[in-house]
């Protein structure tokens, strides 16, 4: 390999062979301070639509540290869907490399990206993607299923987790049986169920009142200040302001890379907002 | 107060009953893949759980197909075991002479009735008696007749045949005795009659049978024995003096069979070449011209019986086996609408980390637990069609090793079939499109 990248050779947890059934519980989240979460480097992506070559990525390269709670900007064609799918490894980059927690993951087959994703990545979306027939607990612990961890371990996790987000007197709710807000909880619990190493979060508040996305961002940087690294993706500029860096894409290339100075404090907002109306 | 101090204040207070957001890390050791299949499975049974009324349907296609193999299963080898019970009650190492051209069809089992122009006499068969391992012949006559006790009366078959016919077929008897070899000679009225015939003219009366006087077509027969009971249509039946049926029942010189018994079974191709030599000669059949007798002997029938059996179970299992095609085809129509509906749950799957193993075996799962409880209870109706069919048409029902094993394996390999391919599809989806499904 000749990036200069030094974590990449020498990752003690990158894959040696392909058989995954022996080497999958390698992959665990162990985050080395010293070292970035995520590396990319000149990422490409071209796809064909019809006859029509589409670039939806130029070239991007940037390194997201530890700790870290990033906001991606951009208009809608601007390359940051393409970005997050393949941060999110479900999509593998045309050219360039991408580097998560050392390991080289544009390199890596579908199967061993399942893991990844599994391990190492908790989504948050805009439609919550929550399975429907099941309960709160249930849906919680869907990653521990994929990831094989024992039944009580997955019980006790799965519930500690819907505790932290608060919702720990609804475990047997159904989604249709919870608030847009308490639904976009469940899922933050199940992104956190197998330790990750990054949160991804598409649009997280897109389908949330303002109140509701201030309890919800509250929840992500309470997250972000107890380490967990945080990208997030949103088009509504003051969302974007909870973050504590802002990139913004444009036309497949990153146009923007700045830091935010006095990041808003959704904890705050929220506890004024709850003592204005206490209904929750 | 100002917002701002508000603010500070509730933060403050926020951190101060701080939620800890952090859940202890997982160890390699946590991760256990082995346990996985299990947790497939009741994936996959909550999933049909969920739609339980589309699930039972479908399940229906499998289960009315395989009722109907295991009912045709059942019916067939109970007509078989049938057939094969009829045959080897006429005795083995028995070769059977009737009238007619060299036939070898089914005809041997309308034992009795002659067919096409009489041919064969009482002096045929002594003549083959001189025949070498032969070690006893009858002819016989068959005739079908009114028999009256009292006022009770009865339509059965009266058969002629000497006394060796009971060491021929194995006879024996429950009540009284053989007519003997003097009985024979000089002709006598004497009858021994089936357990059926005994129960149908002196059950009313309740008299015993033994020394009464029945009448047989317009004759005065004297009840000498009954026989005992070897089971289905064999007891409906009444054996006289082969002589006593030629003059008083029959007024002909032809007999319908001659029955000739084999020392070993293996003389029994020989003793038959033997046989048809003897007849073409007092038959005065040209070479080259067809007999007008025909030889059979029980393995031939078993045989032929084989044949027709297997022929009977071939169609109904062919028929069967169109209805669960059928079935099978309503299981992958329902998967693919199932995987079609749920591209966004299998998107979620992906997306969180499940394998494309994982989604494979969950929807593969789903088709086999159909097909399989359709099988099951299919399994349990056909047993229940098949003893109401047997007990009906008074056959024996047998349950075979076959009958049990095969719903299972038709089931598993039905499911299999046809939820692979939506199997495979689901798991061949693009977890972006998937996720953006509606």
């Amino acid at each position: 390999m000749t990036n200069s990248y030094q974590g990449s050779a020498t990752d003690p947890f990158a894959f040696k062979t392909p058989n995954m059934n022996e080497e999958a519980p390698r992959i665990v989240a162990a985050d080395n301070q010293a070292q970035p979460v995520i590396v990319v480097h000149n990422l490409v992506k071209t796809y064909m639509l019809g006859q029509t070559r589409v670039n939806a990525m130029r070239g991007i390269s940037l390194e997201i540290s530890p700790g870290e709670f990033v906001a991606v900007r951009g208009p809608s064609g601007s390359g940051k869907s393409t970005f997050m799918n393949i941060i999110g490894c479900l999509d593998r980059p045309t050219q360039g490399d991408y580097w998560l927690t050392g390991r080289q993951v544009s390199r890596m087959s579908v199967a061993e990206l399942s893991i990844v994703r599994n391990r190492l990545i908790g989504f948050i979306f805009q439609g919550f993607n929550l399975l429907s027939r099941a309960s709160a607990l249930s849906n919680v612990e869907l990653p521990m299923i994929y990831a094989g961890l024992t039944k009580e371990l997955r019980m006790s996790r799965a519930t500690q987790a819907l505790q932290m987000v608060g919702l720990g007197t609804r475990l047997d709710h159904k989604p249709s049986q919870l608030s847009g807000g308490q639904q976009q909880r469940v899922a933050i619990a199940r992104s956190l169920v197998n330790s990750p190493s990054l949160i991804l979060a598409d649009e997280p508040t897109g389908n949330l009142d303002s109140r509701t996305s201030v309890e919800v961002m509250g929840i992500m940087q309470s997250l972000n200040r107890q380490g967990l690294t945080i990208i997030l993706v949103t088009h509504e500029p003051d969302i974007a302001e909870y973050a504590s860096r802002q990139i913004t894409f444009r036309d497949g290339r990153l146009v923007k890379d700045e830091a935010v100075r006095q990041p808003r404090d959704a904890q705050a907002e929220w506890a004024v907002l709850s003592q204005q109306n206490p209904d929750e | 107060m100002s917002t701002t101090e508000r603010a500070r204040e509730a933060s403050a207070k926020a951190a101060s009953s701080n939620k800890q957001f952090s859940l202890p890390p997982l160890k390699a050791k946590d991760f256990d893949r082995a346990g996985k299949m299990s947790t497939n499975i009741s994936i996959a049974l909550e999933a049909l759980w969920a739609n339980r009324l589309r699930s039972m349907l479908t399940a229906l296609g499998i289960f009315i197909g395989i009722a109907a193999v295991i009912a045709a299963l059942i019916l067939t080898q109970g007509v078989t075991a049938s057939i094969t019970n009829t045959i080897s009650s006429l005795g083995t190492n028995v070769i059977t002479i009737a009238s007619g051209a060299g036939s070898k069809g089914p005809r041997g089992f309308s034992a009795g009735v002659a067919s096409t122009t009489p041919s064969i006499t009482a002096a045929d068969a002594k003549l083959i008696a001189k025949v070498p391992d032969v070690t006893g012949v009858t002819p016989i006559n068959s005739v079908s007749t009114q028999v009256i006790y009292g006022n009770q009366n009865w339509n059965t078959r009266v058969q002629g045949a000497m006394p060796i016919y009971q060491n021929i077929q194995s006879w024996t008897l429950s009540e009284g005795a053989w007519y003997t070899q003097s009985d024979e000679q000089s002709a006598k009225s004497v009858a021994l009659i089936g357990p059926t015939v005994a129960n149908n003219l002196f059950a009313v009366s309740g008299d015993d049978p033994i020394g009464k006087s029945i009448r047989i077509g317009s004759q005065t027969f004297l009840v000498e024995g009954v026989l005992a009971s070897k089971g289905g249509g064999s007891d409906d039946v009444i054996f006289v003096p082969f002589s006593t049926s030629q003059n008083r029942l029959k007024n002909s010189t032809y007999v319908d069979q001659i029955l000739v018994q084999v020392d070993d079974s293996s003389n029994i191709d020989q003793v038959q070449k033997d046989i048809t030599t003897i007849l073409d000669q007092s038959h005065h059949i040209a070479v080259g011209h067809a007999d007008d007798f025909n030889l059979t002997n029980s393995t031939q029938l078993l045989q032929t019986a084989n044949q027709f059996t297997s022929m009977l179970t071939f169609l109904l299992v062919g028929i069967a086996a169109i209805s669960l095609t059928v079935g099978g085809i309503g299981i992958m129509n329902i998967m693919i609408v199932s995987v079609t509906e749920r591209t966004r749950e299998i998107g979620i799957r992906i997306s969180i980390g499940a394998q494309r193993n994982d989604i494979r075996y969950q929807f593969l799962i789903e088709a086999l637990v159909l097909s399989l409880v359709g099988g099951v209870i299919g399994m349990l109706l056909g047993f229940l069609i098949g003893y109401a069919a047997t007990s009906a048409l008074s056959l024996p029902f047998v349950i075979s090793v076959n009958s049990l094993l095969m719903p299972f394996i038709i089931s598993a390999s039905i499911g299999v079939i046809f939820g692979l391919y939506p199997a495979i599809r689901a798991s061949k989806l693009d977890p972006i499109d998937a996720l953006r499904s509606l």
